[in-house]
């Protein structure tokens, strides 16, 4: 008989008052017998509704039963082996929309923690030392490549080598695991998580470059002919940042959240001693309500700044998942919603003064399915701030792929890949941002996962 | 040779140095125009630099100690390795013959302006390369630079060498006495670049400069290094760093450069602090 209890097992926070003022880890995690209570609310349904939530399939009820049981080792084989990267999807899957949305748990009552559950088990291991155990496969004596060590390239490298692929992951820069090292913050994905899951895939005998440009110091074309590689994973991420084309963007102390975050999160701006600089603002207004937006703002907040975050839309459309929102109005984050910037405004130095936004209405759905917003005529106003935080997403950048031959785009400018990750040239395969645009780490997961069995299948055809 | 690690090293004067780093991979697509980015040590930012040449496996970069990033690696000697070097960035100067044309090199830019008039001068133009310091004692690349051009003018502001006064003094001498430039190439100080941009905008010669704006990952990632050109926001990395001079909007870049002038002033006191051995805890 499962544990009926209708709300889910808390879990530790640290208090907003003080965690606004560092950098660590707000959720605390659960304890082992947290855990195994969440677990046990699991009814072990027939149809596992959760499992077609998940992006990676992971088979979600039989690692519940397990730590339900106390047998975190056996939850951890079952779930390592369907999802390469578990501490990191544990902590930032958007698992309302997943599987918890699909939990019958949440029809009366509040659905399962299956996320901090999963990070649970996946930090269980890794404290036990699981990852000196790792050996890794034998070569089978194919070469492939992959473009990228975030989410999508680290998931697409881990599985190839559990099937004896010889992997090389190429990274543009210092450090690895892309949007997780560069973009998520410390106090939502601590880099030692991001470092261990890494070292992971590196006792798994894959081969991280960094510091490689693909398209620059060596193009696709080269990674065939020259280097040997077989077959090639395009994961190269979002690409650049849009701006609004207002008046005033490039004054001082506008940013792109790109920029923001990354100084933050990989140059360690934060640090009173780190070489790389950031701003440390009075008043911040943040553009967007993503993650990302939220990501940024949270992190203008530990810098000591009061922070809006500026939407266009209502509370209803904010595109963040649901408790990066609550984190955030928790810290003091203030939510000008139904709000657009129409113009920034500088001194005489090009340091930012004030943005000026005019308010805004709902219409009828547009494009997306969400209400188009419509500016209200005679409502601008003006408000004083020292930065602006652009967070409105991103466009393809084409470097790393750009000329290769009989390669083909979609609409968007991204890679064109189907839902398999191959391309229009058989040894080339994508996936990601790179291929659908701005979205989750474990939507990247799910196609790093697709395409390596794509690449598995078209290998295999070869001989 | 070790990975990254520091070949050669050459102080060029006082203030500004040269290394040679061996990266064959960089080395190998290194064009003129492109730039790579550089961390010194485990915790280091990273710094954008331009190539000056590229041969035999080695990448030569030149740098002048001006903030704690670029006085730190003047304390690598050969033998050491660099923490991170990463490239060829950018996209190449744009090399065809165009006929005759000017490349101005404002002081440190003469490391940049030397692969590219030397490009030039390969593909068959007629170069006047003309490089600008302020005084005698910190001349550099005299040599290189009268090898890579057909005519060298060197320029100091004070005139205890060559012609006295700025490059756009030269270059404006040179175009009333009759030379028809087909191109100018600007290289170096914003200022420089900008006043040599007004110059040929009045006598219409279409006019390229090597822009150097603030940098992280030299990829387009960040947009940190965006700038304006013709009204249009391009980004510096993926874009150029090469624009039409004659369309950028200097005036914004100058002041965005400034952007953690504190903070670079504060780094380059802590790094002299350190130097001195801590002495100033009094």
């Amino acid at each position: 008989m499962a544990n009926l209890q209708n709300v889910r097992t808390l879990m530790g926070d640290q208090d907003p008052a003080n965690r606004v003022k560092n950098f660590k880890e707000v959720a605390l995690g659960y304890s082992t017998g947290a855990a195994m209570n969440e677990a046990d609310r699991c009814l072990n349904c027939k149809n596992r509704p959760c499992v077609s939530g998940c992006p990676v399939g992971i088979p979600i009820p039989d690692f519940l039963r397990k730590v339900a049981d106390g047998d975190i080792n056996g939850a951890y084989e079952i779930l390592s082996a369907a999802n390469a990267l578990p501490s990191i999807s544990g902590r930032v899957c958007p698992q309302e929309t997943q599987c918890e949305g699909m939990c019958v748990r949440g029809i009366k009552g509040e659905s399962i923690a299956i996320g901090r559950i999963e990070r649970f088990v996946a930090d269980w291991a890794y404290l036990r030392g699981y990852n000196e155990k790792i050996k890794a496969v034998p070569s089978n004596g194919h070469k492939v490549a992959v473009i990228g060590s975030g989410p999508a390239g680290l998931t697409c490298a881990g599985e190839l080598a559990r099937m004896g692929y010889e992997v090389t992951v190429f990274e543009a820069f210092h450090v690895a695991g892309g949007v997780l090292s560069y973009g998520i913050p410390e106090f939502r994905l601590p880099k030692a998580v991001v470092k261990r899951e890494v070292e992971k895939l590196e006792k798994m005998g894959v081969k991280i470059e960094l510091n490689m440009v693909i398209g620059k110091v060596l193009t696709i074309t080269e990674l065939f002919e020259e280097q040997g590689f077989e077959a090639v994973f395009i994961g190269s991420g979002a690409g650049l940042p849009m701006f609004m084309k207002i008046p005033g963007e490039s004054l001082i102390g506008v940013y792109s959240a790109n920029e923001y975050l990354t100084r933050i999160n990989l140059m360690k701006a934060y640090k009173d001693d780190s070489p790389t600089p950031v701003l440390h603002n009075k008043k911040v207004a943040v553009v967007g309500g993503g993650n990302v937006a939220m990501d940024a703002a949270r992190c203008a907040k530990r810098l000591g700044a009061e922070v809006h975050i500026v939407y266009r839309r209502s509370e209803a459309e904010l595109p963040a998942r649901a408790e990066e929102v609550h984190h955030a109005k928790q810290e003091g984050i203030i939510f000008d919603l139904l709000t657009n910037p129409v113009s920034i405004e500088g001194d005489e130095k090009g340091q930012v003064q004030s943005l000026t936004c005019v308010k805004m209405e709902l219409g009828e759905p547009d494009a997306s399915g969400r209400r188009r917003p419509m500016a209200v005529p005679g409502s601008e106003f003006k408000v004083e701030v020292d930065a602006v935080i652009m967070s409105l997403g991103t466009q393809p950048n084409p470097m790393s792929y750009e000329g290769t031959p009989g390669l083909e785009k979609n609409r968007k400018g991204c890679v064109a890949a189907d839902e398999n990750g191959r391309t229009s040239c058989p040894a080339i395969f994508a996936g990601g941002d790179a291929a659908t645009g701005a979205a989750t780490v474990i939507l990247a997961m799910g196609a790093g996962k697709s395409a390596a069995k794509s690449i598995d299948e078209y290998i295999r055809s070869k001989q | 040779m070790k990975k990254y690690e520091i070949v050669k090293k050459k102080t060029l004067t006082p203030e500004i140095s040269q290394i040679s780093v061996y990266a064959p991979l960089v080395a190998a697509k290194a064009k003129a125009g492109q730039f790579i980015i550089l961390r010194v040590d485990e915790e280091g930012e990273r710094i954008p630099l331009t190539i000056s040449s590229a041969e035999d496996g080695l990448v030569t970069v030149i740098f002048q100690k001006i903030g704690g990033t670029t006085m730190a690696l003047d304390q690598l000697n050969e033998g050491d390795c660099l923490q991170d070097f990463v490239g060829p960035l950018g996209l190449p100067t744009e090399v065809e013959d165009l006929g005759r044309v000017a490349v101005l090199g404002g002081g440190l830019g003469c490391a940049i302006a030397l692969p590219v008039a030397r490009a030039l001068y390969q593909a068959g133009n007629q170069v006047d390369l003309i490089g600008g310091f302020k005084t005698k004692d910190i001349v550099i690349l005299e040599e290189e630079m009268s090898q890579a051009c057909t005519d060298l003018h060197i320029c100091t502001d004070d005139g205890t060498y060559g012609y006295h006064g700025f490059v756009t003094g030269k270059l404006e001498k040179l175009i009333e006495s009759g030379v028809k430039f087909d191109r100018v190439f600007a290289i170096g100080p914003l200022m420089m670049m900008k006043f040599a941009c007004k110059l040929t905008e009045k006598y219409n010669i279409p006019t390229t400069v090597s822009m150097n704006p603030i940098m992280i990952d030299g990829t387009g990632m960040c947009g940190c290094c965006r700038l304006t050109v013709d009204g249009e926001v391009k980004f510096a990395c993926v874009d150029g760093p090469d624009f039409d001079g004659h369309k950028v909007d200097f005036d914004e870049v100058i002041a965005r450069n400034a952007t953690y002038l504190e903070q670079e002033i504060k780094a380059r006191d802590n790094h002299l602090c350190r130097l001195g051995g801590g002495a100033m805890n009094g």
